[in-house]
């Protein structure tokens, strides 16, 4: 493989490993393992330990080959934001035709080697999951619609919902909220993200709520979503698929949530303004899911125990 | 096409060690990640025989 690198006059050093690894996303893959890991020990049923250790790493690398394949496709969006200028595609430290092929052989042997050893099922989702990441969120919905990221949130939501379905082989309403519970908490988060990088998004010409719709709108809409995820982490509790260990536990973060909301989703930001409100939102986002899935987990793993 | 930096002349001797070292590691972390997906199909074969033989 070659590398955008220039050594000499004629030849490339290969890329390195890191780059190849940093393709993935490793940041974000901590997040996808961990709600597919939740999602695959809250499922009613059993699974041998090394299937299980076999879907959550095809989870992994199924979300590592959607990332590089998200990073070969928007290479030249990324050199233009502070951000993401370092990125292996970016910076030159590897070629384009590496990261596309990287990013394919990833997506097909997770699939495959889900539909093998798990079932086939969870490898069509893991299959439609990485098509809705790769194509939909990111070559057709992302340069095109301000609602880029409610729809592109589909993709993160994925995860527990492949993760219940390697144990169960069949879906039900519990993957399907789980799977709505990432879908609503993706808004509030990213946006919370985009209000204070928002003149990188505007650099780039990528449609981003506050750059399309105003910075007002964008924080009407967080909170609307806070507000709207609150009763939706609530249903698997109120339909008996979860006891009171996460019931208990989704109420309380999701009002902490909602309490964080508020303050971005009624603020105006000034001058040279710090943005704390909605940095904090977005710090705080990142652990309530953690938390939320955690509990998740915990409460299947209390209800076993007979704790509840 | 990459060219081979023995028959480059336009490598000195510190390239071409960085070039091979690159060369190295990589390969070093493909073997690891092909052997391990060696131990994890058997690993998934002994489980899937034990269901069937189990039925």
């Amino acid at each position: 493989m070659d590398s955008a690198t220039p050594l000499g006059s004629t030849v490339a050093l290969p890329a390195e490993w890191r780059d190849f690894f940093a393709l993935t996303k490793p940041r974000v893959m901590t997040l996808v393992i961990f709600s597919g890991l939740c999602g695959l020990l809250a499922a009613p049923g059993e699974i041998h330990p090394i299937l299980a250790f076999t879907a959550i790493l095809c989870i992994a690398v199924g979300a590592g080959g959607a990332a590089a394949l998200n990073m070969w496709w928007e290479a030249d969006i990324d050199a233009g934001m502070k951000r993401t200028s370092k990125r292996p595609l970016p910076s030159g430290r590897m070629d384009p035709t590496s990261a596309r092929d990287f990013g394919f052989a990833l997506s097909g042997a997770s699939v495959v080697i889900m539909g093998l050893g798990v079932n086939w099922l969870a490898a069509a989702i893991l299959a439609f999951s990485i098509f809705y990441y790769a194509w939909i969120y990111t070559v057709w919905l992302k340069p095109r619609t301000p609602q880029n990221i409610v729809i592109g949130g589909g993709a993160g939501a994925f995860p527990p919902l492949i993760g219940w379905v390697a144990v169960t082989g069949n879906i039900t309403l519990m993957p399907v909220l789980l799977f709505l519970i990432i879908f609503m908490w993706t808004p509030p988060h990213f946006w919370a993200l985009a209000l204070f990088v928002q003149i990188d998004y505007a650099k780039v010409g990528i449609p981003m709520m506050p750059v399309v719709a105003g910075e007002k709108s964008t924080r009407r809409q967080i909170l609307i979503y806070a507000l709207l995820l609150l009763p939706v982490t609530l249903a698997p509790w109120w339909i008996g698929g979860t006891g009171w260990v996460y019931g208990v536990s989704a109420l309380v973060l999701g009002l902490i949530f909602v309490a964080l909301s508020i303050k971005v989703g009624l603020r105006e930001s000034g001058p040279d303004d710090k943005m704390k409100p909605e940095k904090r939102l977005f710090a705080y986002s990142v652990l309530y899911l953690f938390v939320l899935f955690g509990m998740l987990a915990g409460d299947r793993l209390a209800t076993v125990q007979g704790w509840q | 096409m990459m060219n081979d930096p023995k028959q480059n002349t336009h490598l000195g001797k510190e390239e071409t060690a960085l070039y091979r070292a690159r060369q190295r590691s990589r390969n070093k972390v493909l073997g690891i990640v092909l052997g391990s997906l060696a131990v994890l199909f058997f690993a998934i074969s002994i489980v899937k025989i034990a269901a069937q033989v189990n039925h």
